[in-house]
C-alpha cells in the first residue's frame, strides 16, 4: 500500500529525471538514463538501484552490506513447499513506474474474467478503472479534497505517512534509526534479498501519544502499482500512540514480476499499539498451476517497551506460493502479540504461512487464530512457534488452529513448534481438522443456495473470529473474496 | 393439474431399493399425511423429492407444476416452491441464523429475478414472523441451530418456512422433541401458512400433530410402498390398532 501514490509519483519522476541528467560519477556499467536496469544482480545493480532513488550513502552501504551478505546464504528448505528454481541472475531488480500512457484506454479493453470479479466484489465502478490500470488515481479520486484533506488531517496530528523513499529524503534520521532494527539485513535469504534490492514501500511514524486519526490506506487500498516486487515497510508507534494498517487489497491483483519478497518491520514503543491488516490476492495462477506469484515475505513486529501490542490480520487468498509467518517480539514487559489468519488454497497453491510469538519480557501475552481453508489439489501449512525464555515469567500463550478441507485431493498440516525455558509460562494449542459436511451443503441448497453459495457461507462462518478483527469497510468484502476464492472447489 | 403427482416411482439408496413404486398425487392447498413404520421410507421421499444426492430415481416420475423434478438441481427445486423441514436440522457454526435465514430468501428471490430484500426490510420481515413462532432474538443471533434445543431447532425450520413461502412444503417429524406447547406454537405457525396455493406432505407417527394440522388425505407408507389411502379417520384407526394388520393384508 502506498499512501501517497498521486503525489509523489510525479515527484519521484522529477527526481529521477534529474538524476538522469547528473553526471555518470559511480563508474559503474550500467547506464543511469535507462528506465529499467539489465537483468541480473550485482554490486552494480544495487548502486544503480541506490542512485536511482538519489539515496544517502549510508543507505547505499546497507544496501551493499546486505547484498554481499545474501551472496553467502542459502535458501530456506524447511518449509512444506515445493519451489521451483528461481534463477536470480534471471530476474530484473529495478525497472520505472510504468507510465499510464502503457495501460488499456478504457474498460472495454479489460480482461472481462477480471471484471466479472470486480463486479462480484462490489468494487465501485470508479475504483474498478483504477484497478485496471486505465486511469490513474488522481483521475479518479478528487485529489484536491480527498488527499487535501486527508494530508491535512495527518500533517495535524503530526502522524508521517509517505513512500518510504520519500521518508529517506524527508526523514533520513528516522529511517536510519529504525530500518533493520526488528529485521536484520541478515535474518534470512529473502529479507537480504529484499534489504539489497527493495524498492519501495510505505513509512510511517505516529508521534508520542497520537492516535492515528484514521485507518491508514482508507482511501488508498489502490494497490501498491509502484512500489514493485520488493515492498518494504517501516511503521514506527511513539508511546502511548496506536495506528490501524492496511497493506492490498481484494480485487486480483496482476503482476509481471513472478517473484515477490517484501520485508515489514513494525516497531511499537511503551503502551503503543500497532494494528496490521493484510488482503493478499495476488495472482494464484491458473486452474493447471501454471504461472502465479511466489510470495516469500518477512513480518516482524517488536513490542519493544513495556504495554505495547502489535496485532497481525491477514486474509491470504492468493499467490501460487505463499510463505510468510508474521511475527511478533514480545520485550516489554506486559506486551501483547496477535495472530488472525485466514489461508485459503484452491487449485495447486501452495501455502506455508504462521507466526512467532517470541515471549521475552514478563506478563507477556499472545493469541494465535488460524484458519486454514484448502480445496482442489492445494496444499496448506500453519507452522508455528510459540517460544517463552528464562525472563518471561507469567508468559501466557493461546493457539487455535482450524483446518477446513474440500474435496479429497488437497492437504492441510499443522506443525506448531513449543520452546519454553519458563516454568510458569503457560501455553494452550488446540487444533481442529474438518471437512465441509455433505449434509451442510444441502441444507443449505435445499433452502436456495447454490453450491457455491453454500460453500461460501459455511467458509465465511469457519472464519468468521478472524474477518471480525478485520476494519469493518475491508470486512464485507474479504467476506466476498473468501467465496470467490473457493469458486469451482466442489462439483 | 395436480401440483405434484409421483408416478410409481423407484428410488435406490446406497445400492439398495428403498422406494419400491409410490403413486402420490397432492392438490394445490391441500394437505397430506404420511405415517410409517420406521425405516419404511418416509425420509427418503422427502429427500428424493428434494433432489438430494444418493437418492436415484431409478423409475418413474415426479412431476411439480408440471415440470420433471428429477431434472433439476436442489436448489433449483427450492427456487421453485420446494422446502424440506428437517427432521434433524443441521448446525453450521459461525453462521448466524440471521445471516443464513436473509443468504435463503435473497437466494430464491434472485433465482426468481425479483430483486433482492435489503438489511432494513428484511430485518422487518423476520421479526414479525419470529414473534408468531416465538423465536427469540437471542436465536436470530446465535449460530444456525448450534445449541438450539430440539423444540428450537424445529420451530427455526417452521421460521424459515414462513419466510420462504413455499407452494409445496414437506415437514419431516416436525412434532418429534417439541413440548407440548411448542407444538401448539408450530401448528399454529403451518395452521397459518395454509393457503389456497400451497400444499404440505406431513411426515409424522403421532396422531397428536394431526389432531392440529387436520390432513385432508392420509397414506401409510410401509417396505418402500403406500399400502393405504385414506381420510383423516385413518390416522386415528392406526393410532388403535398399529400398522401390523394393515402390513399383513397388504403383504
Ligand atoms: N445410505 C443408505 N444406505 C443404505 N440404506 C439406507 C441409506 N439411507 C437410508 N437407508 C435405509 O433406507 C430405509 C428407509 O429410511 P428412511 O430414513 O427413509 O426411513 P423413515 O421412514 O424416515 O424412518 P423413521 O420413521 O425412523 O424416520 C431404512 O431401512 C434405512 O436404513
Ligand atoms: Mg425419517
Amino acid at each position: 500500500m502506498n499512501g501517497n501514490v498521486m503525489t509523489t509519483v510525479e515527484e519521484n519522476r522529477q527526481d529521477v529525471e534529474q538524476l538522469a541528467k547528473r553526471e555518470y560519477e559511480f563508474g559503474f556499467v550500467t547506464d543511469i538514463e535507462s528506465d529499467r536496469a539489465p537483468k541480473g544482480l550485482s554490486e552494480d545493480i544495487v548502486r544503480f538501484i541506490s542512485a536511482k532513488k538519489n539515496e544517502p550513502e549510508w543507505m547505499l552501504e546497507w544496501r551493499l552490506e546486505a547484498y554481499r551478505r545474501w551472496l553467502k546464504m542459502p535458501k530456506p528448505d524447511w518449509a512444506k513447499l515445493n519451489i521451483p528454481e528461481i534463477d536470480f541472475q534471471d530476474l530484473y531488480y529495478y525497472s520505472a513506474p510504468k507510465s499510464q500512457a502503457d495501460g488499456p484506454k478504457s474498460l472495454d479493453e479489460v480482461d472481462p474474467e477480471l471484471l466479472a470479479t470486480y463486479e462480484k466484489l462490489g468494487i465501485p465502478l470508479s475504483e474498478q478503472k483504477i484497478l485496471a490500470g486505465v486511469v490513474a488515481v488522481d483521475a479518479v479520486f478528487d485529489s484536491v479534497s480527498v488527499v487535501t484533506t486527508f494530508k491535512a488531517k495527518l500533517a495535524e496530528a503530526g502522524v508521517i505517512f509517505c513512500p518510504i523513499s520519500e521518508a529517506l529524503q524527508s526523514h533520513p534520521e528516522l529511517v536510519k534509526k529504525y530500518l533493520g532494527t526488528v529485521v536484520p539485513q541478515s535474518d534470512n535469504y529473502y529479507a537480504a534479498l529484499n534489504s539489497a534490492v527493495f524498492s519501495d514501500g510505505s513509512f510511517v511514524y505516529v508521534p508520542k501519544g497520537v492516535r492515528c486519526p484514521m485507518e491508514l490506506s482508507t482511501y488508498f487500498r489502490i494497490n501498491e502499482r509502484n512500489t514493485g516486487q520488493f515492498e518494504r515497510t517501516l511503521i514506527i508507534a511513539e508511546e502511548g500512540a496506536y495506528v490501524s494498517y492496511l497493506e492490498g487489497c481484494t480485487a486480483p491483483q496482476r503482476d509481471e514480476n513472478q517473484l515477490h519478497a517484501a520485508v515489514v518491520e513494525l516497531v511499537a514503543h511503551e503502551s503503543a499499539e500497532i494494528k496490521y491488516s493484510t488482503v493478499q490476492n495476488w495472482y494464484p495462477g491458473n486452474a493447471e498451476g501454471e504461472g502465479g506469484i511466489y510470495n516469500f515475505v518477512t513480518k516482524r513486529g517488536d513490542c519493544r517497551e513495556a504495554n505495547a501490542k502489535i496485532s497481525w490480520t491477514q486474509v491470504e487468498t492468493g499467490s501460487a506460493i505463499t510463505w510468510k509467518y508474521p511475527s511478533c517480539i514480545l520485550r516489554g514487559d506486559n506486551s501483547v502479540g496477535e495472530f488472525y489468519s485466514i489461508a485459503i488454497t484452491n487449485n495447486y497453491q501452495q501455502a506455508d504461512t504462521g507466526t512467532k510469538m517470541i515471549h521475552l519480557g514478563r506478563n507477556t501475552t499472545s493469541r494465535i487464530i488460524a484458519k486454514g481453508i484448502s480445496a482442489g489439489k492445494s496444499q496448506s501449512t500453519y507452522r508455528g512457534l510459540v517460544s517463552s525464555h528464562a525472563k518471561a515469567t507469567g508468559a501466557r500463550n493461546f493457539t487455535q488452529c482450524d483446518s477446513l478441507l474440500i474435496g479429497d485431493q488437497c492437504g492441510a498440516h499443522t506443525v506448531p513448534y513449543i520452546e519454553s525455558h519458563t516454568p510458569s509460562a503457560v501455553i494452550e494449542h488446540e487444533a481442529t481438522t474438518s471437512k465441509i459436511s455433505e449434509d451442510q451443503l444441502f441444507y443449505c441448497q435445499q433452502r436456495g443456495l447454490s453450491e457455491e453459495e453454500a460453500v461460501a457461507l459455511i467458509v465465511n462462518g469457519f472464519c468468521k473470529d478472524v474477518l471480525q478483527q478485520l476494519p469493518m469497510e475491508f470486512a464485507v468484502e474479504a467476506q466476498k473474496l473468501v467465496g470467490i476464492s473457493l469458486e469451482g472447489s466442489v462439483g | 393439474m395436480s401440483l405434484l403427482e409421483i408416478k410409481d416411482l423407484h428410488v435406490d439408496v446406497g445400492g439398495k431399493e428403498i422406494l419400491k413404486g409410490i403413486n402420490l398425487e397432492i392438490e394445490a392447498g391441500k394437505i397430506h399425511a404420511i405415517m410409517g413404520p420406521n425405516g419404511s421410507g418416509k425420509s427418503t421421499l422427502s429427500y428424493t423429492l428434494s433432489g438430494r444426492e444418493g437418492y436415484e430415481v431409478t423409475s418413474g416420475s415426479i412431476l411439480f407444476k408440471g415440470r420433471d423434478l428429477t431434472e433439476m438441481s436442489i436448489d433449483e427445486r427450492a427456487a421453485a416452491g420446494v422446502f424440506l423441514a428437517f427432521q434433524y436440522p443441521i448446525e453450521i457454526p459461525g453462521v448466524t441464523n440471521m445471516t443464513f435465514l436473509r443468504t435463503a430468501v435473497n437466494a430464491q428471490r434472485k433465482a426468481r429475478g425479483e430483486s433482492e430484500m435489503d438489511a432494513a426490510s428484511f430485518l422487518r420481515f423476520v421479526r414479525e414472523k419470529a414473534a408468531q413462532l416465538k423465536v427469540s432474538d437471542d436465536m436470530l443471533k446465535r449460530p444456525l441451530n448450534v445449541g438450539f434445543s430440539g423444540g428450537e431447532k424445529k420451530r427455526n425450520e417452521i421460521l424459515q418456512m414462513a419466510l420462504l413461502e413455499p407452494s409445496l412444503a414437506v415437514l419431516d417429524e416436525t412434532d418429534s422433541g417439541l413440548d407440548i406447547d411448542a407444538l401448539k406454537v408450530v401448528s399454529e405457525g403451518v395452521n397459518a401458512l395454509r393457503d389456497p396455493e400451497r400444499a404440505m406432505l406431513v411426515i409424522t407417527h403421532y396422531q397428536r400433530l394431526l389432531d392440529h394440522i387436520v390432513p385432508d388425505v392420509v397414506h401409510v407408507l410401509a417396505n418402500g410402498r403406500i399400502i393405504k389411502t385414506g381420510g383423516k379417520d385413518l390416522a386415528l384407526e392406526l393410532e388403535k390398532s398399529g400398522y401390523e394388520g394393515l402390513i399383513e393384508s397388504a403383504a
